[in-house]
């Protein structure tokens, strides 16, 4: 099977490890992940405002070429798939919004939201299915209490991003069980790492990140799996230093036994 | 129409929030990661919109300490989405000109190795235009 696959530009750069692993694993699983062509970046961040057009065009003809290619777009960093969900939502649901879009994209063609897009853990949970990936461990994490860390972008606004109980997730424990490891729930797990604004005001990453990394070695957590660039910088530079971080991508390249031994860390 | 009559109308167009649908619970100010930063929280936002208080809200500090985690809009009894309010209003002063709150130009004394992207390319879509 494959997919349509929207990187992002961490991903490209200080976070190859998230994106090499998302295609070898996937590859394993039987999916994969075509690149698209002259994707731009998303932005980072949605910007909430109803006459913001141009900064959503990216997303936009991205979703565009899924459609063409009656695809799901995928995309494994949090924010990429936070802004275009968004984006596509607003396509869907906003009339005026659209028809503002369409008269930017012109000759390029029309849009209203036929594609789908989805994060890549609905594509191991949703199109592979967790019971598939169970057969195909090679690596149980046996022993490791892993604690999931959602952040905001995964989860919320949730009407939205339809991925998950934006309170009670589940999706990334699952997997964590599906590995073999030990899933490790807290309290801090949906909330902020402090995101942007590290440069800002550093004391504020510093704060959400310190929380969050505190509560999971609190509660035994031996490790953080995200799925975010921006989390894993902020729980490493602004955390406690408890605990390591790692990308959902290298635990699960990990389990499935396709982990390089030689890598760079970032 | 007044000036602050019209910025009324600007906010609430851009944001497309109705503030007249807040019951005042607090959740979103109980809820918010930055409550310790702002010197206006969620809630207050919200009831400042509401009576055409905004140039306060335009002078504070409060605008950049939002990180749009969007707990405020996601744990709303009510749906009336604070995060959208504070948005609008910090666009209504980044959009004008010399209001940029982040300058590239700044942006090399606050790199390290490390930094991602992603954390340059949403603060300036966040304070810049």
């Amino acid at each position: 099977m494959k997919v349509r696959y929207f990187p992002g530009c961490t991903l490209k750069t200080k976070a190859k490890d998230l994106d090499r692993y998302a295609r070898l694993c996937a590859e394993e699983l039987g999916v994969t992940l075509e690149e698209i062509e002259n994707w731009q970046c998303c932005g980072g961040v949605f910007t909430t405002a109803t006459d913001e057009i141009a900064t959503k065009l990216s997303s936009v003809r991205a979703l565009m070429d899924a459609r063409d290619h009656d695809a799901p777009l995928v995309t494994v960093c949090s924010a990429c798939h936070n802004v275009i969900k968004q984006t596509n939502h607003a396509m869907q649901n906003d009339a005026d919004f659209a028809k503002h879009v369409n008269l930017y994209l012109g000759k390029d063609g029309q849009y209203y939201g036929e594609a789908k897009a989805i994060h890549y853990l609905e594509l191991l949970r949703d199109v592979i299915g967790f019971d598939t990936i169970r057969g195909k461990v090679k690596n149980p994490l046996a022993g490791k209490k892993i604690a999931a860390y959602y952040g905001c972008l995964l989860l919320r606004p949730s009407q939205t991003m339809q991925m998950d109980d934006p309170e009670n997730p589940t999706v990334m424990e699952d997997l964590i069980r599906a590995l073999g490891g030990e899933p490790v729930v807290y309290a801090q797990r949906n909330e902020c790492c402090g995101g942007y604004a590290v440069l800002e005001d550093a004391a504020i990453a510093k704060k959400n990140s310190g929380k969050v990394m505190t509560d999971a070695a609190s509660h035994g957590a031996d490790m953080i799996v995200t799925a975010c660039p921006l989390c894993r910088y902020n729980l490493e530079k602004n955390g406690t230093g408890e605990i390591p971080v790692v990308y959902l991508t290298e635990l699960l390249a990990e389990a499935l036994g396709v982990k390089e031994d030689a890598h760079d860390a970032q | 129409m007044t000036h602050s009559d019209r910025l009324k109308e600007q906010i609430l167009r851009t944001s497309g929030v109705n503030p007249l649908k807040c019951m005042r619970c607090g959740k979103c100010s109980a809820t918010c990661p930055s409550y310790d930063e702002m010197e206006y929280h969620p809630h207050q936002f919200v009831y400042m919109v509401e009576t055409g208080d905004i140039e306060p809200l335009m002078k504070s500090e409060s605008l950049y300490k939002c990180l749009t985690c969007f707990a405020c809009v996601d744990r709303c009894p009510r749906s009336v989405e604070p995060a959208k309010l504070v948005e609008a209003v910090r666009l209504a002063v980044i959009r004008e000109k010399g209001g940029n709150r982040l300058h590239t130009d700044d942006i090399p004394a606050k790199l390290d190795d490390d930094m991602p992207q992603q954390a340059l390319v949403s603060a300036l879509r966040k304070y810049s235009k």
